[in-house]
């Protein structure tokens, strides 16, 4: 299906517009179109998915990220009900009449014919740049192309040019010929695309625009730029994950390490960076990881240092308490600093519960990062008329009662872009705010009956 | 037995916010070689029953006040604050060390801990022909008491002279007029006498018409911008700030060179407590000839020298050596052969230390002020 | 025309889920070799897109006719599998999964042997394949109503939200009135507003729905039918009555523990000694103890929960905050009491919750880490025994109050519902819901959803929040008006059947009766859930389920007892040299 043809306006029925092809956006459309309503799916980048695509396994299953996932992005882009709108951005939102919304879609160009590309992989390989650019979906662990999809199972299944590394798009020429042209056999390269502006009016927008990851260059004391072996637990995830780079083998420049520390609440939790907020998902998230580690690193030593283990959901206390019985050791203390101890590192804390300070010698430290707004956050929250709570997430409207209004009639909130969860509240609040946006539709529905009949 | 009500101490410094993650105790660079733990002695500040005893607790003595404990505290706790607090109740029932107790009349009598007579203070500067400070100079500069009187720190004030004549600064000095700053006064918890000093100290200022103000020590540059009142309003800077404006507007050029290998060692005051990392370093950067590189502990891991929190006047009351020792070997492993710092302390301790090791020909311990003095 | 199987095989790599233990590359090239397979492939993940559209591609351009993916378990990608195979045109019933996941690289060693299992489940797959025939999926309408039961925070939200979207809905109630364990609080957290507006609002917005139906000091007795056409007879006031509906949400709640099962805390024996729900009334009433002001409080968190001693090994979720927020009312309304908190983690993880919990020790509240083990009696006082782990010492803290944070656990008279709808139970004992992430709010039955605690443990917003999930779900067949059934149902051979009655004996759908006018059993195709206990029971092998006959898996079982992957490819490299 390609995203610069858009269908009449199915049967004219009222239509939902999802802002974000997460999980949570993913939930929130396939619920809107099982209900029989139209939704236009917009995401920014060139595939569904978000950071559930970033995964390996979730907690506390286990059950493989992807496997779960792309199932739903699959039936996300095979609806009939869904307009899918990949690589494209909704920049402008106006209230309309009688409770409508018009949004203005930037379709960005992939300079691809979407019709045509069967995803083949043949560009990538041929691409001047082939294993150049920063891959950000592998967390900048490896490197890919300037044209490229950004993992195997993306839906849609199309190449993209990433126009800010093409050599042709920044310098207006690739040497003598176009490899990527010519290793295409279906002349699916098409370098004079151009961006598409799309409007479209709908009677519900449901944010879903996610969250982006505290930068830890903010905590030096943590080492984390400085040395190579301290990572977040993002690039342990793509380390661990059997389509990252090293194929599920956690490995730094090819050495195993034989111990890994794992510290929580890097960017949460902490009145000095003013970020007060607890994040979550990180216990159960480095409780994962640990397992993992331990799981493929017989022999090693894992620990884990934390503050208080925060394992509430269904399931959780069960699984810390089979990580712990596996033999990962979790120590009480907040490390103050990471320091460098000939090739290996030194993590300095106060075991608490010891009463003692204690250095442990690692190869790999695994720094818990938080979970932070997006970046472009306000802007959106401008663009929307929402609110942002001090933290910057997106406020609902009663902490209680409407978790998923915003204050705008009409607009609802998904998932992460309201505050940090894990995947089965996200689903859970994805899904109530389908919910909403289902009666906002079937009212106006009805409005537009009467009117149509008592005419 | 010597009890204190807690209440008082967990109110004034807050410290139900503690969680007891224990990032202050991690991190506390005295904890290494003593008893000292922050975070337990606030647990038990929180759950004394009938009051916190004092007796026994030498401890509070080896906390340098380096801010490592404060600056990570992710509650916004201030175990630092809390130990001063303590010490206070020392002081109060007169429990100090001799030598503390001798520092403290010296300053109140003399003007500086070092039982040096007052009238001595300028004697450095005789032969300089520096401008007493008055209104319509535009900078004091506030020497200190260490690079007045000590012999080897008055080395670093005349190098210091040199540079501001040469970067054009417009500076005056208060000669004999010039008080100890009383910043290791308050954070050996003798607050009453700190409190006199500052005002002693505010009023030559306000006299002498003093609008801005650099200092040697990171000390005073500390007291000044933090703990005294923000009325009156004097902008206080370290001398390494006004060199590294110099040298980026080009007031400040190098004739000469500096041919060594130079580490920064970075001065708790200056660095943790001040985020002051950058403009010593682009002082350094700027003297040709001159490789920098870097220990693994820097900038906000920089190592304490062990010279601060009254700690000069407590040498040899805690077992094992001084931190200085590790430093220098830190400092050895770089390969460097100058070991450069802003801070008279620094310099004192680090120097020593060096010499306890056995080292000084290998590694030569040199103020900022210096070696820039040397590439003119 | 005899039917010729041309079946593809596919085996699912599922990144290294799969690959890391068992060869899979083998196991494809052992497919191939097998009878009547006329294509067998491997890929990393067949259930995303290019692996469906492997297998869309071969069914058009090979005309295969049967498809086997051997991957996870069918309970996860049945329906997607199924959907890729009815989009290429063919039936899909004629799909077989085999778990070489679940059933064999997640619990074998990686070896010779989970290779060789997954080749003989592979062939087993096959060989029911070819056994296979296309089904015909039906549709049946809905009945555009509802039935909550509860009325709780969860069952309200779920009931308004069914109604606004304009669906009659019937709200059943045990006790007399709405509200459920949420009418007992006094304020919530983090915002410490009164909790009787909260509640009065939704109430109230409940009562003026016209739509909506409340039948308090209610039970529900009996539910008949299936997804869309449900029948619930409700028992009100002597009278019993009919609902018509085609959704079901169950929002039941849950109840506390009860402490007499932790004696050495002293409940039920030292009147000082209360739970945090008594607190509730408690603090409304002024808080005195024994006709005293306490002077010292002791909340002591995580009783009946995380504690195997009691067969309570899950967290509650929301007692880490319950007792801040109490903690803080006895400082606001006790300012000379010395107020501590036991805890083992606190968990304040939700939004606000970490700044409340700030709060909280700034008001004066002392955290003290460790599980107290006992209490004892100190003169008119009681004595709290434990250890401060983070002191490292014993302590003994005297207290004329001590609250504990007694945790939820699955309601016991929630039983018999739970029979009536066929509900299954996670390990903790809590109704337990499809998938975790892929169908939180669903059950195995379809057409009844879960709302609320009785799923487990959750707090306010999250119980309204997942009330709404469930609300949305439930709406969605209604609004569409139609609903796809089972289509693998049981069938009686009249030549076999003698009308001797033994399946309908253990049918629990009751989808068995005896023939109007023959002496035969007959099958209502829409009560049956294909679970195949009357094929099991009939004496005579009279009725099978289909996709799941005599024939079909008995072959399987053939195949596995006779197949030697290992060894028929050793012969077959012996005979090729």
């Amino acid at each position: 299906m390609s995203d610069a043809t858009f269908p009449a306006p199915a049967g004219c029925r009222p239509a939902a517009l999802v802002i974000g092809g997460g999980i949570a956006g993913i939930q929130a459309a396939l619920d809107i179109a099982d209900a029989g309503f139209p939704v236009y799916l917009v995401e920014r980048s060139p595939s569904l998915g978000g950071r559930m695509s970033q995964l390996d396994k979730t907690f506390p299953t286990l059950d493989c990220s992807s496997c779960i996932l792309t199932p739903k992005m699959v039936d996300a882009g095979r609806h009939p009900n869904i307009h899918l709108m990949t690589y494209s951005e909704v920049v402008r939102v106006e209230q309309g009449r009688e409770g409508q919304f018009r949004a203005q879609i930037k379709i960005k160009p992939r300079y691809v014919d979407m019709d045509k590309c069967r995803g083949c992989g043949l560009c990538a390989e041929a691409c001047r740049l082939a294993g150049r650019v920063r891959s950000d979906f592998n967390a900048g662990l490896s490197k890919r192309a300037a044209v490229y999809v950004p993992f195997p199972q993306a839906v849609p299944l199309v190449y993209t040019v990433d126009p800010e590394q093409c050599v042709y798009l920044t310098r207006g020429v690739c040497g003598k010929t176009f490899k990527c042209k010519d290793a295409c056999d279906a002349q699916a390269i098409d370098f004079d695309q151009k961006e598409v502006q799309q409007e479209v009016e709908v009677g519900t927008v449901v944010v879903a625009t996610g969250f982006d990851l505290f930068d830890p260059l903010r905590k030096p004391e943590l080492g984390y730029g400085t040395y190579p072996q301290v990572i977040t637990t993002l690039e342990f995830e793509r380390l661990a994950s059997a389509s990252g780079p090293t194929a599920g083998r956690i490995a730094l420049n090819g050495k195993l390490p034989r111990s890994v520390v794992f510290i929580q609440c890097v960017g949460s939790r902490d009145n000095s960076l003013g970020i007060p907020y607890c994040s979550r998902v990180c216990c159960m998230a480095v409780a994962k990881q640990a397992h993992l580690a331990h799981d493929r690193l017989p022999g090693a030593q894992i620990s884990v240092f934390y503050m208080d283990i925060r394992a509430f959901g269904k399931g959780f206390e069960e699984f810390y308490d089979r990580v712990r019985a596996e033999g990962v050791l979790y120590r009480r203390g907040n490390p103050s600093e990471v320091l460098r101890s000939g090739d290996r590192l030194l993590v300095r804390a106060e075991d608490t519960l010891l009463g003692e300070r204690v250095e442990v010698e690692a190869d790999l430290v695994v720094l818990a990062v938080g979970m932070a707004p997006r970046g472009d956050a306000e802007g959106v929250s401008q663009m929307l008329g929402l609110r942002q709570d001090p933290n910057g997430f997106f406020l609902e409207d009663h902490p209680k009662l409407r978790t998923v209004e915003s204050g705008i009639p009409g607009i609802f909130l998904a998932g992460c872009c309201q505050g940090p969860k894990d995947i089965p509240d996200t689903v859970a609040h994805a899904k109530a705010a389908a919910c909403a946006a289902m009666i906002r539709l079937a009212q106006a529905e009805k409005v537009t009956e009467k009117s149509h009949a008592a005419n | 037995m010597l009890q204190i009500e807690a209440n008082p101490i967990v109110q004034a410094h807050e410290l139900l916010g503690c969680i007891q993650c224990g990032k202050c105790t991690g991190g506390c660079p005295m904890a290494i070689k003593t008893k000292l733990n922050p975070r337990s002695l606030i647990l038990r500040l929180l759950t004394a029953p009938d009051g916190f005893d004092l007796e026994g607790r030498d401890e509070l003595w080896d906390c340098t006040t380096c801010a490592t404990c404060s600056s990570r505290c992710p509650k916004l706790v201030n175990p630092m604050e809390t130990i001063i607090s303590l010490r206070s109740a020392f002081v109060e029932q007169g429990r100090v060390h001799p030598n503390v107790k001798t520092a403290l009349e010296s300053t109140f009598r003399q003007g500086n801990p070092l039982t040096m007579p007052r009238e001595d203070r300028a004697a450095w500067a005789d032969a300089l022909e520096l401008k007493p400070m008055q209104a319509g100079v535009e900078y004091l500069y506030f020497v200190g008491c260490t690079p007045s009187y000590d012999p080897r720190a008055q080395k670093v004030a005349r190098s210091l002279v040199s540079l501001m004549k040469k970067s054009g600064v417009d500076f005056g000095i208060l000669g004999v007029e010039e008080n100890c700053c009383a910043s290791e006064v308050r954070r050996l918890g003798e607050a009453g006498l700190f409190e006199m000093m500052v005002e002693e100290n505010q009023e030559k200022f306000k006299a002498a018409g003093v609008k801005k103000m650099f200092t040697t020590s990171p000390h005073c540059f500390n007291a000044f911008r933090n703990d005294y009142p923000k009325e009156g309003g004097v902008e206080v800077r370290h001398y390494t700030q006004v060199l590294a404006e110099a040298v980026e507007k080009k007031n400040l050029e190098f004739a000469g060179r500096f041919e060594k290998t130079v580490t920064y060692h970075d001065p708790c005051y200056l660095g943790r407590h001040n985020g002051v990392f950058d403009e010593p370093r682009a002082v350094l950067a700027a003297v040709p000839g001159l490789k920098l590189v870097e220990m693994d502990r820097s900038r906000q891991k920089s190592l304490c020298c062990e010279g601060g929190g009254g700690r000069m006047w407590l040498e040899g009351t805690n077992p094992g050596v001084r931190l200085a020792q590790m430093r220098v070997k830190e400092a050895l492993d770089t390969g460097a052969e100058v070991l450069a710092t802003a801070c008279p302390f620094c310099l004192l301790t680090l120097e020593e230390a060096a010499k306890l090791l056995n080292v000084e020909d290998r590694l030569h311990v040199m103020d900022i002020a210096e070696i820039a003095a040397q590439a003119l | 025309m005899p039917f010729v199987p041309k079946v593809g095989v596919y085996i699912c790599h599922c990144g290294i889920n799969i690959a890391g233990t068992v060869d899979v590359k083998r196991v494809a090239e052992y497919a191939a070799s097998l009878p009547d397979v006329a294509v067998a492939r491997d890929y990393t993940y067949m259930c995303s897109d290019p692996g469906q559209a492997l297998i869309v591609d071969d069914i058009r351009q090979l005309n295969l006719n049967r498809v086997v993916v051997a991957s996870c378990s069918p309970r996860m990608h049945e329906p997607t599998f199924r959907s890729a195979v009815a989009r290429a045109g063919l039936n899909p019933y004629c799909f077989e999964m085999a778990n070489i996941r679940e059933q064999c690289s997640w619990v074998h060693p990686a070896g010779r042997e989970a290779t060789e299992k997954a080749m003989q489940l592979v062939a087993a797959a096959v060989s029911k394949a070819v056994r296979l025939e296309p089904l015909e999926q039906r549709e049946v309408s809905t009945t555009p109503a509802a039935l909550v039961i509860g009325g709780g925070v969860a069952g309200m939200q779920a009931a308004l939200d069914l109604a606004e979207a304009g669906f009659p809905v019937a709200l059943v109630e045990r006790e007399r009135t709405l509200g459920g364990h949420v009418a007992g609080l006094q304020r919530t957290f983090p915002t410490l507003e009164p909790t009787a507006g909260l509640l009065s609002s939704i109430v109230a917005r409940v009562l003026s729905q016209p739509r909506i139906r409340v039948l308090l000091g209610a039970e529900v007795k009996e539910i008949t039918g299936f997804v869309g056409n449900f029948v619930a007879k409700v028992q009100a006031d002597g009278q019993l009555e009919e609902f018509a509906v085609g959704s079901i949400v169950v929002a039941t709640g849950f109840e506390v523990f009860d402490p007499h099962q932790k004696p050495e805390l002293g409940y039920g024996t030292y009147p000082q000694v209360i739970t945090t729900a008594e607190f509730e009334t408690l603090a409304e009433q002024g808080l005195d103890v024994n006709g005293r002001r306490p002077r010292s409080v002791v909340f002591i968190q995580c009783v009946g929960s995380r504690d195997q001693a009691v067969g309570r090994p899950y967290c509650s979720r929301v007692c880490c905050m319950v007792t801040a927020k109490q903690a803080r009312t006895v400082r606001e309304k006790l300012p000379e009491a010395k107020v501590s908190v036991f805890y083992m983690d606190v968990r304040a993880f939700g939004k606000g919750f970490e700044e409340f919990y700030d709060e909280t020790r700034k008001a004066g509240v002392l955290y003290r880490r460790g599980n107290p083990s006992e209490i004892v009696r100190s003169g008119e006082r009681v004595l709290v025994r434990a250890e401060d782990t983070l002191l490292g010492e014993r302590v003994e803290v005297e207290a004329d109050l001590v609250v504990l944070a007694v945790g939820m656990q699955p309601r016991a008279d929630a039983s018999a519902l739970a029979g009536m709808l066929k509900l299954s139970r996670s390990g903790d004992g809590f109704l337990m819901e499809a998938h975790p992430k892929l169908r939180p709010v669903d059950t195995a039955m379809a057409g009844v959803f879960l709302a609320g605690c009785c799923q487990g443990p959750k707090d306010i917003s999250e119980s309204i929040t997942q009330a709404r999930a469930a609300a949305g779900a439930a709406m969605i067949p209604l609004m569409r008006g139609k609903v796809q059934i089972e289509a693998a149902t049981s069938f009686v051979d009249p030549e076999l059947c003698a009308g001797c009655g033994q399946c309908a004996q253990v049918c629990a759908f009751g989808a068995l009766s005896l023939h109007p006018f023959r002496p035969i059993m007959t099958v209502n195709a829409v009560l049956c859930q294909g679970c195949g206990a009357c094929a099991t029971a009939c004496p005579s092998g009279a009725i099978n389920v289909k996709h799941f006959t005599f024939d079909q898996v008995m072959s399987q079982v053939e195949t596995l007892s006779d197949r030697c992957p290992l060894a028929e490819e050793a012969e077959a490299v012996e005979i090729a040299v």
